[in-house]
């Protein structure tokens, strides 16, 4: 465990890639082969079942430090992470032993599982007993499944194929499909360059995604980017943006984060399977029913599941829609104009498309006031707006630098989303943030008044935000919420703050939900502003934010 | 019972005795626990320090206190009114003391702490508990996940770092605050991995450590030929405020990610979430109060009846001491909920203490007043 908590804080504190493949390398080289095992199956996204909730651990760990669970959860909201408290608040290890990763997961998390909880008490007290601080931190997070580690899964490949001394490729497709984090897994990873082709083996990488600038106003259009000729313009799908890979006669689909999907979509990867060879497609990954997208909520049910059922496969069926070819016959197209890549696209989708993979079409305009008539019916077709893409720009990489006023088109792709809604809301509940925030009031609940106007009736709460303060801002907001706590929630350190601050809400989307007792959901809630001229009677009302759900399930039932 | 010190607009008041401890407003009697800007300020009429708290009070202050100050020696008596003063060391920094007040008819005493740290840190006077009916504590650190290790672990920890940083030719620089926690670290590194190096704004509380005789290793001012020329050996100790700075990049060669090494020594460290935020590549905890167990087997030592608890974490400690059956009580302090608000007679460098800093970490870099 020693090993494995060095590692992990030595990749939580470093920022860059170069410092996390060094620390990957340093642990990989001398890890024993069936701790690697599981620390590459962690580090690439596994997790351990989930073998006692926070309550019985909470309860055992106030039992052992002989401190009250109040006093616990006081701490919590100090540190801001579970793990971390009851690795600090229990007392150091009477025995200490440097248990090893797979003891720790196999012989005791994995083992308890099936055992009642007198037997998964007594088997988590004797491991407090062994592991010291950090041990104990890292026990935590995977006995309560909650272990996460900012490393990609390429970096890992990066650090393996150094230490195993095979190329990056190899190392790749070795690690592609199911696997089992045993030793012989690890050693067969580690065996020697593999013989025979060209000795590189495949590569099944995805090019580095191009993205898109945000246009603020609508203004900046009009004034910098010249003719809509000279755009292609696009709807702004609320996907999953990925790339789809046919090489050597297999198929990989890379989610943006780097994620490899190809098993989660088998029905669209028989399509897929008939692109000729070299082909690299990106575009987005949908929900769709009827000929139109799905919200998002669908189609994350489906990512969820690693190998989906029958059932949820005609519940939700996923389509790709492709918006930019880079690789043609192995042939690297991304320094060619857009107008060719769109023009070889379609060409190759219409030989071998079909119902699951299409190409996403071109919205064909006259003018700019055309576009945004177009834009403005977003909502009503489940997508987020416009994208728009110079037909000279080349395919670059990540979001470039440069958004030159003078040279919009050199930045190539901007995405012109349809404007959130906005409503006025009272702050009304301050919690401490988490991590780098967690001791700082940063995370609010916004209310809305239930009377016919501002400042009548009660104020009822419809979004939850953190973001879109400046750090200033938030500084004074909790000095503002210390100031003026009227109570406290019970459990966690919620308070109750006198609600004088406005603040404009900007967000996504609306529906109805039960569950709520504003009657109202919100999606994407954040601060746009904080209202410091209003106050808090000038906050909008229920009734004003029920009639935007009203508009948005009239215009989409119409259109639908 | 009568209170001796209660809190007013002014800060802590003991109206019998006629004077303020640690007061943000100027008065015309200040009792000054230590040197920390939150603590001392320039302006009042008189001053009553410890005789090494007059070293560092003319040290940061200069001629706005020369003449002001009165010191006392650690446990010698001084009549106030209608109570007898004390002083008795804190070992939170150089000269830090706690208040023994004692009505000299009735014979109630009480004590206030101000900041304190039972660990020895070598370089100020030990803490000694003293007996009395009503002790006021400060809780900066009165949660129980704060736990502090020995300091010899901790300055293991901290060399050990700096050698590997050295054998990889990159410069170390630590983030502490210059009165206390500087020279307290400058005494724990080990001189034999190369040469130790401050940045200016730590010199004048250094050199009164050195005046009130405590040995410290040779430090010099970190200039850009300084550091260059110890080709990435060099320790640099900074205000926070100083480490993510042009003044820190400009120091070391060609690439300022690659060539310096950056930490922080601080109790705040103790928590990953504030190292995270900070940006740093590590923090040591290492503080100048009291941690959890420090504060309650003080508590215990003093045999108070009553507990006031100021400074921190007041409301957990309150709870739980009266959980165990104890009097306890929060005495409130401008602190609570003004956070950042240090101004006043601060001499304008860097400077300041654990009390700010959990606010200042947000800031990243100007996170000191």
């Amino acid at each position: 465990m020693k090993r494995f908590a060095q590692l992990f804080e030595e990749l939580d504190a470093s920022s860059g890639t170069a410092d996390k493949v060094a620390a990957l390398v340093r642990y990989f080289s001398s890890a024993p082969a069936e701790d690697a095992a599981w620390a590459l199956a962690l580090l690439t996204g596994r997790r351990v079942k989930r073998a006692v909730n926070y309550t019985q651990l909470y309860a055992w760990a106030a039992e052992t430090s002989g401190y009250p669970e109040w006093l616990i959860g006081e701490s919590h909201g100090a540190v801001g992470d579970f793990s971390e408290v009851l690795s600090l608040i229990l007392p150091p290890p009477t025995a200490p032993a440097d248990l090893s990763l797979r003891e720790v997961i196999q012989g005791r998390i994995v083992s308890m599982a099936r055992h009642e909880e007198t037997h998964k008490k007594a088997m988590v007290l004797k491991t407090w007993d062994q592991l010291d601080q950090r041990g104990k931190f890292i026990f935590h997070k995977l006995i309560s499944a909650t272990f996460r580690v900012g490393v990609s899964r390429l970096l890992a490949v990066r650090a393996l194929s150094q230490v195993a001394g095979v190329a990056q490729e190899e190392m790749d497709h070795r690690l592609m499909g199911e696997w089992s984090p045993t030793a012989e897994f690890y050693r067969s990873l580690m065996r020697p360059p593999d013989e025979g082709g060209d000795g590189r083996g495949v590569n099944w990488n995805p090019y580095p995604f191009f993205l898109a600038h945000q246009l603020e106003d609508t203004a900046f259009i009009g004034e910098n980017l010249g003719p809509v000729a000279q755009w292609q313009a696009e709807w702004k799908w609320d996907g999953i943006r990925g790339q789809l890979i046919k090489r050597a006669g297999r198929v990989a689909l890379w989610s943006r984060g780097e994620e490899l999907l190809t098993e989660r979509f088998p029905d669209l990867l028989e399509t897929a399977d008939r692109l000729p060879d070299g082909t690299v497609l990106d575009g987005e990954l949908l929900a769709w029913e009827n000929g139109r997208p799905l919200p998002f909520a669908d189609l994350q049910h489906r990512i969820n599941k690693r190998q989906p059922t029958g059932l949820l496969f005609a519940d939700v069926p996923v389509i790709f829609r492709a918006y930019d070819q880079l690789e043609e016959r192995g042939e690297d197209l991304r320094a060619r104009p857009l107008r060719e890549r769109r023009a070889i696209l379609e060409g190759v989708v219409r030989r071998f498309g079909g119902p699951l993979l299409q190409v996403s079409e071109v919205l064909e305009v006259a003018s700019w006031e055309a576009l945004a008539e177009l834009r403005s019916g977003s909502r009503d077709r489940n997508v987020e707006g416009i994208m728009l893409k110079h037909l000279d720009s080349a395919y670059g990489v990540g979001r470039t630098k440069t958004t030159l006023i003078d040279s919009p088109q050199r930045a190539g792709w901007w995405k012109w989303k349809v404007d959130p809604y906005l409503v006025d809301c009272v702050l009304t509940v301050a919690q401490r943030g988490s991590g780098r925030r967690a001791s700082l009031f940063t995370d609010y609940t916004f209310a809305v008044w239930t009377g016919p106007q501002g400042g009548e009736g009660e104020l009822v709460p419809i979004a939850k935000a953190y973001s879109g303060l400046t750090d200033q801002e938030i500084l004074k907001v909790d000095a503002f919420v210390r100031e003026h706590t009227t109570g406290r929630l019970q459990g966690g350190g919620g308070r109750l703050v006198e609600p004088r601050l406005v603040f404009e809400i900007a967000f996504e989307g609306i529906a109805a939900s039960p569950r709520h007792k504003s009657g109202v959901a919100t999606r994407f809630p954040r601060m746009k502003r904080w209202r410091t001229d209003k106050k808090s009677e000038e906050a909008d009302t229920l009734g004003f934010v029920k009639g935007l759900l009203a508009q948005h399930v009239r215009s989409s039932g119409v259109k639908g | 019972m009568v209170a001796l010190v209660r809190t007013t607009d002014r800060g802590l008041f003991c109206e019998a005795g006629g004077f303020y401890i640690d007061p943000w407003k100027a008065v015309s009697r200040a009792v000054i626990t230590h040197g920390h800007t939150d603590h001392a300020r320039w302006g009042h009429k008189r001053y009553l320090s410890s005789p090494t708290g007059a070293v560092v009070l003319n040290a940061r202050f200069g001629r706005q206190v020369e003449g002001l100050i009165d010191a006392l020696p650690y446990g010698e008596r001084q009549r106030f009114g209608d109570v007898v003063v004390s002083l008795h060391p804190a070992g939170h920094v150089l000269g830090s003391a706690q208040v023994r007040v004692e009505h000299a008819s009735s014979g109630e005493t009480w004590v206030v702490s101000g900041d304190y740290k039972t660990q020895d840190d070598g370089v100020s006077e030990p803490f000694e508990p003293v007996r009395c009916h009503t002790f006021i504590t400060e809780s900066t650190f009165g949660l129980p996940v704060y736990a502090w290790r020995p300091q010899a672990e901790v300055m293991a920890k901290m060399n050990a770092w700096w050698r590997a940083n050295a054998d990889a030719g990159r410069t170390s620089m630590v983030a502490c605050y210059a009165l206390g926690k500087a020279q307290r670290i400058m005494a724990g590194l080990d001189p034999t991995i190369g040469p130790i190096l401050m940045h200016g704004a730590l010199a004048r509380c250094t050199a009164a450590y050195r005046e009130a005789g405590v040995k410290l290793p040779g430090v010099a001012v970190a200039t850009q030929e300084s550091v260059r020329a110890a080709s990435g050996r060099a320790m640099v100790l900074a205000p926070p405020s100083a480490v993510r700075s042009p003044w820190a990049f400009n120091l070391v060669k060609r690439n300022a990610v690659k060539d310096l090494a950056t930490a922080m020594a601080s109790g705040w460290m103790q928590i990953r979430g504030a190292r995270r935020r900070r940006s740093l590549d590590t923090g040591f905890a290492l503080s100048d109060h009291a941690d959890w167990h420090g504060i309650m087997s003080s508590i215990e030592a003093t045999g108070a009846e009553s507990i006031g608890v100021t400074h921190g974490a007041i409301g957990p400690v309150v709870r739980f001491l009266n959980e165990k059956g104890k009097h306890a009580f929060a005495v409130p302090t401008r602190w609570e909920g003004e956070a950042g608000a240090e101004e006043g007679g601060g001499t304008g460098e860097a400077d300041g203490d654990d009390h700010q800093e959990e606010q200042g970490l947000l800031l990243g870099e100007g996170g000191d007043a």
